[in-house]
Order: C-alpha cells, then structure tokens, then sequence
C-alpha cells in the first residue's frame, strides 16, 4: 500500500496554488473497518490528501531542495462526508513561505457519484488552513536521511503529468 | 499608528486564540506562551505570522523571541545566564520583564519571559 492520497494534479501554479483529485474507491481497504456496512472516507485522509497537495505545492518551491513536513492543522471544517464513488477536489493556495515554514489554505469539494452524469457543480465539503515546516532549517545539526522524501516514484509520476520537467528547475547538480 | 494598549491587547488575545485554540479568558497578560497557553515551538512560527497579518508589520526572525543566546557559550554557565548574557538578553528583549528573571537567572526559566504582556509592549514599540 502506498501512501499516497491524491491521484492527479489538475491544476498546478508553481508558488502559488494547485487543485489535485481524489476518487473514493470500494477497493480501498480501509473503507471495510471505517466503517464495517458503511463505508465513509476517513477526514483524517481527506486531510491527509490536502496537506499531500500543499506539501508537494510547496516542496515544489523550493527545487525539492527543503524537506517540508506538515507540522499543524490550524483549523479544519467539515460539513459533510465522503462516500465510495465520490470524486474529491482539492484546492490549495500558499498563504506564506519562508525559509522555515509555509501556510496553506486548503478548500475540499465534492462531486457526489449520482451527480457525475448530471453535470452538477461540486459542493462544499471542507476547508482548512496548515502550516508546514521546512525541516533543515529548523532542526539545523540533525541528521535525516539523504535525498527528498517528498519527491517519491509516485509524486513524481503525478507531477510529469501537469509540469515540464515534472516541476524540477534545471540545475547543474539536480538529484532524484 | 494610533492604537491604544487596550485595542492591542484585544487584538493580540484574538491571534493567540487563533493560534493556540485556548479560551479567551485564558489569555491575560501575565500568562506565559508555553506554561499557560500550551504553545510549542511551531506555534511561535505561528504566532509571528499571525501578528504580521494582524498588525500589519514585519517581525524579523529572533525580534520577537531572540534566537541563539542559548547556545554562546559566553552567555550561559552551569545552566544560568552569565552577566554578559544577561546583558545581551536586555538588549534583544526590550519587550520583555526582566525583573523577576535577573534574581534567578536560570536557563530553564527563559521560557517564563514570553509573555502575553511581552508581546502585547512589542507591538506597541513596532507602532511608534
């Protein structure tokens, strides 16, 4: 399993903002316990896609140069759920970054399974805001390990899709 | 700027509400950030970013919460502060009420000197 909980960048302004989809699948095994006969996307990984998005957002910034950590939920609001079939979109702004952390607002919407025929508008389903930390600037003499942990096989396979050079600046000594 | 100590104070309580999830009437003005009110080392990220926006300012970094008198080796000995870095910690916070700390100069109590008062004279000073 991996632990990846967006499937595709549909929108990607490097520094600035991105919107990434999530589809609810009855494949998912963690739908079986959460919850047994009724099957409801954890918020918890709804928060989870978000801050993926945001993360990568803002990863992205830097060259995948920093390693970015979500580090806070400064708030989040939900006003419905989420259900095998739903397609979830997530919108992402960065607020603020800087050299040790970043803020991002997070909007959640839905496009309900019986409405995908139908040509509804998505609804309103959660909003957000997280702060991030830029993990070698604040813990400046630790040891991590090397490479960017952000940039995985699967991120980069997503962002090949909606960025040339999958998002990373040519540099002379670019890695990963 | 115009603003009087009661519109910032009111204003501070709002962002370490924000910032924090305490009450309101957790936030009076001698309560410390990290003993009171809860706050860890990405909160004071937090609130400086909060204040900003509130206020309209710049904090440049280690203004508000000085950075790096912890680790001079000049400015700590045996686990309290040195004159020197007594005198450094004067400087770096003007904000601050030193007056209890000097007697017991002990690093552990560092901590004790952010607090809401502390922030609340910042923003004054940042004003004129």
């Amino acid at each position: 399993m991996r632990w990846i909980w967006i499937d595709r960048f549909t929108k990607f302004e490097p520094g600035k903002s991105a919107q990434a989809v999530k589809n609810v699948s009855m494949a998912e095994e963690h739908l079986h316990d959460h919850f047994p006969g009724y099957p409801v996307m954890p918020a918890s990984l709804i928060i989870e896609g978000v801050a993926q998005t945001a993360g990568v957002l803002i990863c992205q910034a830097s060259n995948f140069n920093e390693k970015v950590v979500l580090a806070k939920i400064s708030s989040v609001e939900f006003e419905g759920i989420a259900l095998p079939g739903d397609t979830l979109l997530y919108s992402v702004e960065i607020e603020k970054i800087n050299e040790q952390f970043a803020v991002a607002g997070g909007k959640v919407s839905i496009i309900s399974a019986h409405d995908k025929g139908g040509n509804a508008a998505p609804k309103p389903l959660a909003s957000m805001e997280l702060m991030f930390s830029h993990l070698d600037q604040n813990m400046a003499g630790r040891k991590f390990p090397d490479g960017n942990f952000i940039l995985t096989e699967a991120v980069s396979s997503l962002l090949r899709e909606i960025l040339p050079n999958g998002g990373q600046k040519p540099t002379s000594n670019s890695s990963g | 700027m115009g603003m009087s100590r009661e519109e910032i104070f009111s204003r501070v309580k709002e962002t370490l509400v924000e910032a924090l999830g305490v009450d309101e009437d957790e936030v009076v003005g001698s309560a410390t950030l990290t003993g009171d009110l809860g706050a860890e080392s990405i909160d004071f990220l937090d609130i400086v970013f909060r204040l900003e926006k509130a206020f309209n300012i710049k904090i440049p970094r280690g203004e508000l919460f000085p950075e790096n008198i912890l680790n001079n080796p000049s400015f700590v000995n045996e686990k309290k502060l040195t004159n020197e870095g007594l005198a450094e910690l004067r400087t770096r916070m003007p904000h601050a009420d030193l007056s209890e700390f000097e007697a017991n100069p002990e690093v552990d109590r560092i901590a004790e000197l952010f607090t809401v008062d502390a922030i609340v004279r910042y923003v004054e000073g940042k004003a004129t």
